[in-house]
């Protein structure tokens, strides 16, 4: 008797699936996933069907043959006979140059711009306003077109520089010349090099690091913290006695001794770029496909970061400005101290985003024939062995690869600055 | 037999059918227009004129191909393609047939399953340098910069000379012949390369031709022809014997001019009959009208016709015969038989 008086126990019914809004949702979301799984597979199988009957199985051994085609701007050593793993490696260096470059290029001038265009001098925030809106709104394209353009056919060609009455001179003390291919600014040599290390082998992937570059970034690093472990003395001192040390011109002995040293004992001199033949040799050339497409998509995301800044200084309220003021504060130090500080927690996130936007748009560089991944695997080689779909896979994974790179560093910088809420 | 194998297999047949499209003359007829894929614009070969018409030597043999299936000669669709997105645009199906100063290559013919149906003109790779630079052979170019269009022949030449040649040299790579063009008037290569015929070509539409010279040294082999897609014999037969026509029409000297005549009783030459379809049925053997070639012919005329009329030597870009001269005149051009 008494299990009749018990509720009696729901058992579970498939139609509760449907009609129960318990399970429902959970109902749909797994019939959506088999639903779109499904379709993928098909895509993917038909896509592998189709290949095979055209007698194109997906398959990467090309990877390895040889390129055949040059590449004229290479971070690394790289000749025609090597495999299209390398070409494609050339190629990857290209393109991280550009971005960093540009990332950081962008930055410096869309964050000066986003401060400029608050500034209380009419014409200075009208001006900026004017870049901000003209670059902001033409296809990033456009700007790479045309900085190329420009660079093509306003700047004097290599023979200009020729003969005893030449059209053309040397920039900066005969160190600098500027042609129509591009810039030859002067490189570092060390007569007495401590050589490289290579890394990888013979493999695709080797690659050289200046041991000099290492000793040299060691050493400045070893500078920077004894100057910075003086000044955190002298502050401790000031702190103690209530009278400060003069630091100054240990910290600058600090800083820059070390790497004098360094410098005369690696036998440091310039090499400067100088007409012979076709063209000039020696010195680094940066070619005008690299300054194109760096300045138009730095200007173009700067445009775009400006905005950003403004945005984010102008969503700290003015009482805070006040406050600091009142409190006796000079304006540069309320901009550093006070606004920067919190308005960077709004302006970042949506920085990486353009960093981003920044890196994948480096891809528009075959426009002016820089030979970034894209011209590389996504171009020539993609062309040369007719490996469409292996190829675009590739690339595909490698922008992923970069921007989740990017991403992550910039979220951990983010977490760092972010306001801590108590 | 397995029921589900069998459906399986044919859905596999179904699609596979979808993308290598076996059947591209079927395809052709009904949507009434040929597909057919030229060069970005190259004066002489395949360029839009005035009036947004395609003209040149390239378009020609689309022309021909048109009016030899469809009755048409205007009836084409051109997508102009760069050297890079070329082969893809054919393995898709976008167009369904590309004459577009292509070389034939091994790796092109089989690798990138493209089937070459001949060669329209026999060529081989060439430099133009200024005048004013002053070099007079390709061998004096160690550290020029060179311009080059991408995802061609040339490039790949291009790296071969110099190497064997132990000369250093900087590539510029572009991605279509005006590019190359502007560039190199403006001095940022010293030296622009590609196929000698479209050197001339180029040179042709610059202000003073006359102080640009083409080196002497051909650098390479190119036979320039059209091409389809692997998997569709018809089809490549039907292009292979419309350019065949061109070029037999004029080793038997029939020409835009007397073609409708000859066409209209048979002639006392065996091989204009066949070939002209008043004897026999070599049109029904590619699933054509038995006046295939006579509208091949009359679309722009017979080979030497279409030579001389886009890049012969009384037009501005004036090349020679040369190797493209018929066989019976000491050339390569040589149609098999129509029989
Ligand atoms: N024959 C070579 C080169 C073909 C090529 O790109 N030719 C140039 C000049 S001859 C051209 O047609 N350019 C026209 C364009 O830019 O579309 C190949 O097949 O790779």
């Amino acid at each position: 008797m008494t299990a009749l008086t018990e509720p009696p126990k729901e058992s579970f019914r498939l139609s509760m699936l449907i009609y129960d809004t318990r399970y429902r949702s959970m109902t749909i979301q797994v019939v959506a996933l088999i639903g779109f799984m499904l379709v993928a597979a098909w895509l993917i199988n038909n896509t592998i069907v189709n290949l095979n009957a055209l007698g194109k199985p997906v398959e990467f051994g090309f990877f390895t043959e040889p390129a055949s085609y040059d590449i004229n701007q290479k971070l690394i050593e790289y000749d025609n006979q090597d495999s299209h793993m390398r070409a494609s490696f050339v190629g990857l260096l290209n393109t991280l140059l550009v971005a960093v470059l540009g990332c950081a290029t962008a930055t410096i001038v869309g964050v000066l711009v986003g401060v400029l265009r608050l500034s209380s001098n009419w014409l200075v925030s009208r001006i900026m306003a004017v870049y901000v809106e003209m670059f902001r709104n033409v296809p990033v394209l456009l700007w790479i077109v045309l900085a190329m353009a420009i660079l093509i056919e306003s700047l004097p060609r290599p023979s200009a520089f020729r003969g005893d009455e030449p059209d053309a001179t040397m920039k900066v003390f005969d160190s600098v010349a500027l042609t129509n291919r591009g810039v030859y600014i002067p490189e570092p040599l060390f007569t007495r090099s401590l050589g490289n290390i290579h890394l990888f082998g013979d493999s695709a992937l080797r690659f050289d690091i200046s041991i000099d570059l290492i000793v040299f970034l060691l050493i400045l690093g070893g500078s920077i913290y004894a100057a910075r472990r003086i000044t955190a003395w002298a502050n401790a001192t000031q702190e103690r006695t209530g009278e400060r040390p003069r630091i100054w011109h240990i910290n600058l002995a600090v800083l820059f001794l070390p790497t004098i040293a360094l410098l005369a004992a690696l036998g440091f001199h310039l090499g400067y770029p100088s007409l012979q033949g076709f063209n000039f040799q020696g010195g680094i050339h940066m070619r005008n496909s690299l300054i194109a497409l760096w300045l138009a998509l730095s200007l173009y995301t700067a445009a775009f970061i400006a905005e950003i800044v403004r945005g984010g200084i102008l969503a700290i309220s003015g009482g805070q400005t006040e406050a600091a003021a009142a409190l006796g504060l000079r304006p540069r130090r309320i901009t550093s101290l006070v606004v920067l500080p919190q308005a960077l927690r709004v302006i970042i996130p949506p920085l990486i985003s353009h960093y981003l936007n920044l890196t994948k748009n480096s891809s528009l560089a075959i426009a002016v024939g820089y030979m970034d991944i894209t011209g590389t695997l996504g171009g020539i080689t993609m062309n040369q062995t007719g490996r469409e779909l292996e190829c675009v896979l590739l690339l595909m994974l490698v922008y992923l690869t970069i921007s989740l790179i990017i991403s992550a560093v910039m979220n951990v910088y983010n977490n760092r600055v972010k306001l801590v809420e108590r | 037999m397995n029921k589900s194998v069998f459906l399986g297999a044919l859905t596999v047949a179904g699609l596979a059918a979808g993308a290598a499209a076996a059947a591209t003359l079927d395809d052709i007829k009904a949507r009434g227009n040929l597909n057919c894929g030229v060069n970005t614009g190259l004066v002489g070969f395949a360029a839009p004129d005035a009036n947004g018409n395609w003209q040149g030597f390239d378009v020609a043999v689309c022309r021909a191909v048109a009016a030899a299936v469809l009755g048409d000669p205007q009836a084409v669709e051109f997508t102009p393609l760069t050297g890079k997105t070329r082969f893809t645009a054919l393995a898709s199906g976008e167009v369904d047939m590309l004459s577009r100063n292509t070389t034939w290559t091994l790796t092109r013919d089989v690798d990138l399953k493209n089937t070459f149906v001949g060669v329209n003109y026999y060529d081989g790779q060439g430099f133009i340098v200024p005048k004013e630079l002053g070099v007079t052979s390709a061998k004096e170019l160690a550290g020029a910069t060179v311009c080059i269009q991408t995802g061609t022949t040339t490039e790949l030449n291009l790296a071969e000379f110099f190497r064997v040649n132990n000369m250093d040299y900087e590539p510029v790579p572009i991605e279509t012949n005006a590019e190359a063009q502007q560039q190199y008037l403006a001095g940022a290569c010293d030296t622009y390369t590609t196929d000698a015929s479209g050197l001339a070509a180029t040179r042709a539409s610059f202000e003073n031709p006359g102080d640009h010279v083409i080196l002497p040294e051909i650098i390479s082999k190119e036979p320039l022809g059209p091409l389809v897609r692997h998997g569709d014999e018809e089809w490549s037969d039907i292009v292979r014997w419309t350019l065949n026509a061109l070029i037999a029409a004029e080793e038997l000297g029939v020409t835009s001019a007397n073609v409708a005549e000859m066409a209209s009783e048979p002639t006392n030459n065996p091989e204009i009959n066949r070939m002209l379809g008043t004897e026999g049925n070599l049109g029904e053997m590619l699933g054509l009208d038995a006046d295939w070639a006579v509208n091949a012919i009359s679309a722009g005329g017979n080979y030497g016709e279409l030579f001389e009329k886009h890049i012969g030597e009384n037009t501005p870009i004036g090349l020679a015969r040369g190797l493209n001269a018929q066989w019976t005149d000491g050339g390569l051009l040589y149609a098999p038989p129509f029989r």
